[in-house]
């Protein structure tokens, strides 16, 4: 069997992934960095009879994918900076009411217009906390064009698992980075569809009720099964229910569902990390350079650094990186923002005087250098 | 079919009343309406989809006994759209608030026009943001008293018949809930309609409108729509033109969005391919 290798650029590694899963519904409006993915998915998916659209704005086209998503579709939609605050609302409703979409926000400059041409990583926790109210969410990247075909694909199977948007924080440097990818056979990796409720037509079917699998089979508008979906406080059927008890119990269930599920949920991957002495966290494209940092350390100095990187951004793995951080002597968190995530990392390790930050917030990636500087400072030692 | 053949409680959450609307309020009629319209359309619950955005009109969604949707303030039209193009198959009908549509949404509503996909929207117009206690809306026009306006509403409000018809709306209707056969009707033909269509019923809210703008009650306020709508086209148009036409402005044949889309789109790449 000959293998499908691409040389594709990081959108198409992200079209790829979507196609893979079955996307078969996108709604997007044009914004750079991220209008490759809804050009490349407005002429694939229809060869697959699935359907795309252009809409008048970012919230009408995240308005778009949920009601797509209720009908029974794997839906998608793609967007950068201004467009995903815009989206935000949407994000909250599709949390709320439960509803799968994956969601790409690859990012670029903020705030506001600020750089629509160059790398960033400023939206991290406004994909933790964009929208308003207590929920939690999915949020995924990756370093490599092979990994974000990977993580795309987990992205919509965890949607639907979880019923819950699920967001990809890919950046604008990877977005535009060409590697090659090979494409796997349909079944090496493995696609999640939507839990269907298994209730006949007919008889009385409870979207919101958790079945002994501990999952909440879904219906679609369409299939006999009628029920309501609204972004009120509901009850188990759908209905409002601003009870003391009832909204407790909803927005634990919207927390706990997916904070609960952090260390099962958390895709990470080390690199040289069973002696590190010193760790490096990175995310996306930081990654990277993060780990050309460590193989100079190692084969010039011979001080041990090792890397963490995180593809499950959120919910943070509390406990992987406190574990993972434990036995070294520090800990470099390196990000494209004025801190972020490293307020993360000293809010779960043992030592958080031990967390030092690496950042550029110059339209530039991270150079190795830059963390390299950062480890001499530590280190008292350079290269 | 008469009235009394339709049942129209076979469409109604009866567990979800009482309902929360006013003692008063238009939108029950506007409500009864519609369940007439479908029901002389033989529609099944299952082949209606009802999507609604926020406000009090659009609570409409929650009594209805079909797969429906009550969204977010403004964007019960692209909800619609994503239910439309994922299921064809489904009658999407969209009835929401003056303020819903045109103030938030409206950018929403002069798309939805410009794509003629086949959804009916159903303004359920009572010139008033009802729900957050009677703010003003882009249908109040000059002078109506709010409580954002207390000394009148400075700026001139949509005529959303031509708004509508401008941005290729393929029906175009407005009625009143004193009309209210007319009303059911109107919708019926909107809903037979293949495109978008978009039908204005003038609705009473005498909880926050008729308050503060001494209209009485709502009978006083129905009997305003009497006294103050005529056909198209009447002969009393031409004595008083500040009076307000009812009927169907536009009703023509253009190709449907989804349908376009599947032939021109999906059968043309998968033929080639
Ligand atoms: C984004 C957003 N902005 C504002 C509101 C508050 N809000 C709720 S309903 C409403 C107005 C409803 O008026 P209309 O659509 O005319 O319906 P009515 O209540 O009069 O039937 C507003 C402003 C909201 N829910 N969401
Ligand atoms: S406030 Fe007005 S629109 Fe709302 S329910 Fe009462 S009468 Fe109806």
């Amino acid at each position: 069997m000959t293998k499908n290798i691409q040389f594709i650029p990081g959108s198409d590694a992200c079209i790829e992934g979507a196609l893979y899963a079955g996307c078969d519904f996108f709604a997007g409006y044009p914004i750079t960095p991220s209008s490759e993915v809804a050009e490349g998915l407005a002429a694939e998916l229809p060869k697959r009879g699935g359907k795309f659209i252009q809409m008048e704005d970012e919230i009408a086209s995240m308005a778009c994918v949920i009601g797509a998503a209720l009908a029974g579709k794997k839906v998608m939609t793609a967007t950068s900076g201004p467009g995903f605050s815009l989206k935000q609302e949407g994000i909250g409703y599709a949390c709320m009411t439960e509803t799968p979409c994956v969601i790409a926000n690859i990012q670029r400059g903020g705030p506001s217009t600020g750089n629509p041409t160059h790398v960033a990583q400023g939206d991290t926790m406004q994909a933790r906390w964009g929208s308003h109210g207590d929920h939690s969410i999915i949020a995924m990247t990756a370093s490599n064009l092979q990994d974000i075909f990977k993580i795309t694909v987990e992205a919509f199977n965890l949607a639907e698992q979880y019923r819950t948007p699920v967001i990809l924080m890919f950046d604008e440097a990877t977005q535009h980075l060409r590697e090659k990818v090979i494409i796997p056979e349909p079944g090496e990796i493995e696609v999640i569809d939507r839990i269907r409720t298994k209730i006949p037509v007919g008889e009385q079917y409870y979207p919101y009720r958790t079945d002994e699998n501990g999952q909440r089979p879904m219906s679609d508008f369409g299939a006999g099964h009628r029920f309501h979906v609204t972004g009120l406080h509901h009850n188990l059927l759908g209905f409002p229910d601003v009870s003391p008890e009832n909204v407790n119990a909803l927005i634990h269930h919207l927390v706990e569902k997916i904070d609960n599920k952090a260390n099962e949920l958390a895709r990470y991957k080390e690199y040289y990390m069973d002696d590190a002495d010193y760790v490096i966290v990175a995310y996306g494209t930081t990654t990277r350079s993060a780990i050309q940092a460590a193989e100079d350390y190692r084969n010039q100095l011979g001080v041990k650094v090792g890397v963490l990187e995180l593809q499950t951004v959120w919910p943070f793995a509390d406990d992987i990186v406190r574990e993972k951080c434990a036995n070294t002597k520090a800990v470099i968190v390196a990000e494209m923002n004025m801190g972020q995530i490293v307020n993360e990392v000293r809010r779960v390790v043992t030592q958080p005087e031990k967390v030092f930050f690496s950042n550029r917030v110059d339209n530039q990636i991270i150079k190795p250098g830059d963390i390299k500087a950062a480890l001499k400072m530590i280190t008292g030692k350079g290269v | 079919m008469s009235d009394t053949q339709i049942d129209i409680k076979k469409y109604l959450r009866t567990q979800f009343f009482p309902q929360m609307w006013c003692p008063g309020c238009g939108h029950g009629t506007v409500m009864g309406a519609l369940l007439r319209a479908i029901g002389d359309l033989g529609l099944d619950n299952d082949d209606v989809s009802v999507i609604s955005g926020i406000g009090c009109s659009s609570r409409i969604s929650g009594y209805l006994d079909f797969n429906t949707a009550h969204t977010m303030h403004g964007r019960a039209l692209p909800t619609a759209t994503g239910v439309k193009l994922a299921n064809p198959n489904l009658k999407v009908i969209v009835p929401f608030g003056d303020g819903d549509s045109t103030a938030i949404g409206g950018n929403h509503l002069i798309h939805a026009c410009r794509r003629n996909i086949d959804i009916t929207a159903i303004v359920m117009n009572n010139r008033i943001y009802g729900m957050t206690g009677g703010q003003y809306s882009p249908m109040s026009g000059p002078g109506v008293k709010a409580s954002t306006a207390p000394y009148g509403v400075p700026d001139r409000a949509f005529d959303l018949m031509e708004l509508v018809k401008g941005a290729g709306a393929t029906f175009v209707a407005r009625t009143t809930v004193y009309h209210a056969k007319e009303a059911q009707n109107t919708i019926k033909k909107a809903i037979e309609h293949k495109g978008f269509s978009v039908v204005e019923i003038l609705s009473q809210c005498p909880t926050q409108f008729g308050r503060k703008n001494k209209t009485g009650e709502a009978p006083q306020m129905m009997e305003w729509y009497k006294d103050n709508t005529v056909p198209m086209g009447s002969k009393k148009l031409e004595e008083n033109p500040d009076l307000i036409q009812r009927g169907i402005f536009v009703d023509e044949q253009v190709p449907e969005y989804c349908e376009v889309y599947q032939a021109n789109v999906i059968d043309k790449v998968m033929k080639k391919g």
